[in-house]
């Protein structure tokens, strides 16, 4: 490890593993975070054509290749340009320096006398050097970090906003997604599930289905039960034969649905102190309590996840939309009993996917398909309803606050207890079976149950559970459930989701309760200016304290996001009649330095949307033995004429690092539909989604 | 069985020897490599298979090829290029409109059936056509500004 360079770089410091130059004095850019639909491929890309001094075009960003690409772990928690950005740039200094290095050499002059502008280095009054001049003379297969270069970025100006480089193919209709490949002699094949969790296979229909036209093989291993066809519909009508012939064990019990806190509340815990102060309730002038919660909720990516693998001669090649190619290549060699440089897992793009979705369950069911058909490429199409049945989930998730408020008006005391599943289970982090088909094959009743991130990455269920209000005291502690009858795993934001939902509901229930306005009771406890700063901007982009038409309500809420990332404020405003409708959404962000400005506007948007749709509609039904909600109309998301108008608004840190985006907006949005909810009827609702039957539950409580 | 059934797509004819429950999304992506209209659901919910039957914005999922006969099929391959691009699709560019894009397609080709039929819609008259298609991104407002910006422009 070289010290003092980007941890991604340190870890990955051979700089031709990141930029390849050609002789027409293009690059190529390797990568090891992918493109979610986030545009982080556009943004590194940004990064390494502005510190390489190169002009948009000329850096072509390669995807990502466990052969090939820096390992950077998994895409998430919006860290990509934080850290992979660092790594980029640096990286694309040096190779800058390295070339200027060469320009010198080859007129004759020190490094110092070189001028570099528009793409190329001259000497004074010599002949200018392009990079596609210098590729022979330049040897980036060395580390990075030499001293010597003395690196200096470039100056960076106003946030340029680099278009998008994937949008092109997917605008005009070309293939760019994984569900787009296609092999000679590709076999199809469809997976029969289980009804639920621990429902063991007794028998399937095998002869009969074998016979059916174009099925060429089927698999059974324990209870993984495959079909492979010739053609996509064959593949689908064989599965569908096969599944209404198969019988199954009863599956496990699943919890009640309509009693998801108590279930919770019965559960055997760990509990983990994140902080310990000693708070003291009761002493103050008024000391309040209370409880949110909210449901498993599904990442529900529009495409249902694909996988395309191929096993010849020992080596198993594996086409993913996976968030980490190189964890997955682990996970997937371990299970098969391969060695990890046998197998070699390509990304692909796939449709977005929020989090821990089943793109390495499609994957490793490819994978394992395809060491039973050597030397055929097989292609792994998960269905809508398995997708929504068997991804891993959102986990429901309940928070106890207790406040006691001084005689100042001033919350001295705060106790806050977030209790559920843990928010990781990713392939790796679980010891085994991470994998859904692994776990189908090994006959296993239940999956082992999810953890949660060390503090390193911002925690699990303990994201945003620490308020960042300046208050004097404050015990906060998780209770992560050690058994898990229903998968889950991390969904964008994770614990910070209902943390800061029940955070800021909270604090407008002491402002009311107290006779404090909303926004002046959340800026009296705060002192870094930069979360002062969101709060004041969003407030006069909305017109806060201006009064609102008849049946409308406005509410505020605000957060930093994993207490050291963006800041977020959000002012909803919504109309509360048969059904709550969201209207409008003010943001104010501070990301930090802006690398692409209608990246972060694109991220905030979509992330304040698709929050929305949690907030009002989202939860994953189910009886007590399988998963219920397996198609969109018994899921629901938000529709076109629901969506709310999103105005964001940047605070512009041009000398601040660059915090990332995609989750920042998860956690505040709730809070503020709920805070305007209430000013628009009165009524608080404490259980997310904020359905019709949950709003009509919260007003019979009152 | 297989047989062979001869289709109308993006103005050439087309023929294709497959079972005739096939769908029009199996035949489009797999026989002819038109890989623009999506699977999503299988089932005529999210839109993501959305192409045009004599004008008119269809699931391809759940449509079975027999019923297709002599109607002229439209996928976005047909719709412009980039040298030769739809209002629409420079539109979409111009805003980037579009997070993971997977979804785009099928918005696109119901968009462009809903223009030719409605040319100076309201931006509620846009929300409600695009009422048929799911996106998951969050995108909605860059898509119904898209719209609204093509038709704009075309007026």
């Amino acid at each position: 490890m070289t010290t003092g360079l980007p941890p991604s770089l340190a870890a990955n410091p051979r700089l031709s593993t990141w930029l390849a130059p050609h002789p027409d004095g293009t690059f190529d850019l390797r990568v090891g975070k992918v493109e979610l639909g986030q545009g982080i491929v556009t943004a590194l890309t940004q990064i390494a054509t502005q510190e390489l001094g190169l002009r948009a075009g000329a850096v072509r960003p390669v995807a990502a290749n466990t052969e090939i690409s820096p390992d950077e772990g998994v895409t998430a928690g919006s860290l990509s340009v934080t850290f992979s950005g660092a790594a980029v740039r640096r990286a694309s200094a040096e190779v800058r320096l390295l070339f200027l290095r060469a320009a010198a050499a080859r007129s004759g002059v020190s490094p110092d006398e070189i001028t570099f502008s528009d793409g190329t280095f001259a000497a004074p009054g010599g002949r200018p050097y392009g990079y596609g001049d210098l590729v022979d003379n330049v040897d980036l297969d060395i580390e990075a970090g030499d001293e010597a270069l003395a690196v200096a970025f470039l100056p960076i100006g106003e946030a340029t906003s680099m278009s998008r480089v994937d949008l092109p193919d997917k605008i005009f209709g070309r293939p760019r997604f994984i569900h787009d490949l296609t092999f000679d002699e590709m076999l199809h094949a469809r997976i029969v599930r289980p009804p639920g969790m621990g429902a063991h296979l007794l028998g399937a229909p095998v002869d009969e289905v074998a016979g059916l036209p174009g099925v060429e093989h089927i698999v059974r291993d324990h209870d993984f039960l495959a079909v492979l066809a010739t053609r996509e519909g064959l593949a689908d009508r064989a599965a569908a034969r096969l599944a209404a012939g198969a019988t199954w064990t009863d599956t496990e019990p699943l919890p009640d649905s309509s009693r998801l806190p108590d279930w919770i509340r019965s559960q055997e815990t760990e509990s983990s102190p994140i902080r310990k102060d000693g708070a003291v309730h009761g002493t103050g002038s008024t000391t309040m309590s209370r409880t949110y919660s909210k449901p498993f909720v599904a990442h529900g990516s529009i495409a249902p996840s694909c996988g395309i693998a191929r096993f010849a001669g020992g080596r198993l090649e594996v086409w993913s939309h996976s968030q980490g190619i190189f964890p997955l290549r682990a996970a997937t060699a371990r299970a098969l009993g391969l060695e990890v440089e046998d197998v070699i897992v390509q990304h692909v793009e796939g449709a977005g996917c929020y989090g821990h979705n089943s793109a390495d369950d499609a994957a490793f069911d490819a994978a394992l398909i395809a060491t039973h058909v050597p030397g055929r490429h097989v292609r792994v199409q998960w269905s809508r309803a398995d997708e929504l049945r068997w991804e891993p989930f959102g986990p429901a998730m309940i928070g106890d606050v207790t406040a006691t408020v001084g005689d100042n008006g001033r919350v001295s005391d705060w106790t806050y207890d977030a209790s559920g599943n843990g928010h990781t289970a990713r392939p790796g982090y679980a010891p085994a079976h991470g994998l859904l088909s692994d776990a189908h094959r090994a006959g296993v009743d239940r999956v082992p149950p999810a953890i949660d991130p060390p503090p390193a990455r911002g925690y699990g269920s303990a994201r945003n559970a620490e308020p960042t209000y300046d208050f004097a005291r404050m015990d906060i502690t998780t209770h992560r459930l050690l058994a898990m009858p229903i998968r889950s795993s991390a969904l964008r934001s994770l614990g910070a989701h209902l943390n800061v939902f029940a955070l800021e509901s909270f604090m407008d229930e002491i402002a009311e309760a107290t006779g404090q306005d909303p926004l002046a009771f959340r800026l009296a406890h705060l002192t870094d200016p930069r979360a002062r700063d969101v709060l004041t901007t969003v407030a006069e982009a909305a017109g806060w304290g201006s009064p609102t038409a008849e049946g409308v309500g406005r509410g505020i809420s605000y957060s930093r996001y994993k207490n050291r990332g963006s800041y977020c404020a959000v002012i909803a405003e919504v109309e509360a009649e048969e059904a709550v409708h969201v209207t409008r959404l003010t943001i104010a962000v501070d990301v930090g330095r802006v690398v692409n400005d209608d990246g972060v506007r694109n991220q905030i948007e979509g992330g304040a949307i698709q929050s929305t749709s949690w907030s009002l509609l989202e939860q994953v039904a189910f009886d007590r033995s399988r998963i219920t909600s397996t198609d969109w109309e018994a899921y629901p998301i938000l529709r076109f004429s629901d969506a709310p108008r999103v105005d964001v608004h940047i605070v512009s840190r041009p000398d601040e690092p660059p915090l990332g985006a995609g989750e920042a907006t998860q956690g505040p949005v709730p809070g503020a539909i709920a805070n305007a909810i209430h000013d628009a009827i009165g009524v608080r609702v404490r259980n997310l989604p904020f359905t019709p039957a949950n709003v009509v539950a919260a007003i019979d409580e009152a | 069985m297989p047989e062979t059934t001869q289709l109308n797509v993006n103005g050439r004819t087309r023929e294709v020897e497959v079972p005739p429950e096939t769908s029009v999304l199996e035949v489009l992506r797999n026989d002819l490599g038109l890989t623009s209209p999506k699977f999503g659901c299988g089932l005529g919910l999210c839109g993501a298979c959305t192409v045009l039957l004599d004008g008119r914005p269809t699931y391809a999922c759940d449509t079975p090829i027999e019923y297709v006969g002599t109607a002229e099929i439209e996928t976005l391959e047909g719709l412009g290029t980039e040298d030769a691009p739809h209002p629409l699709q420079t539109a979409f560019l111009d805003l980037q409109a579009g997070q993971c894009g997977y979804c785009v397609s099928g918005i696109l080709m119901n968009a462009a059936a809903f223009l030719r039929a409605n040319p100076r819609p309201t931006r509620d008259e846009v929300a409600a056509a695009l009422d048929r298609n799911l996106c998951r991104c969050g995108t909605q407002q860059r898509f119904i500004d898209a719209v609204l910006l093509a038709a704009e422009r075309s007026g």
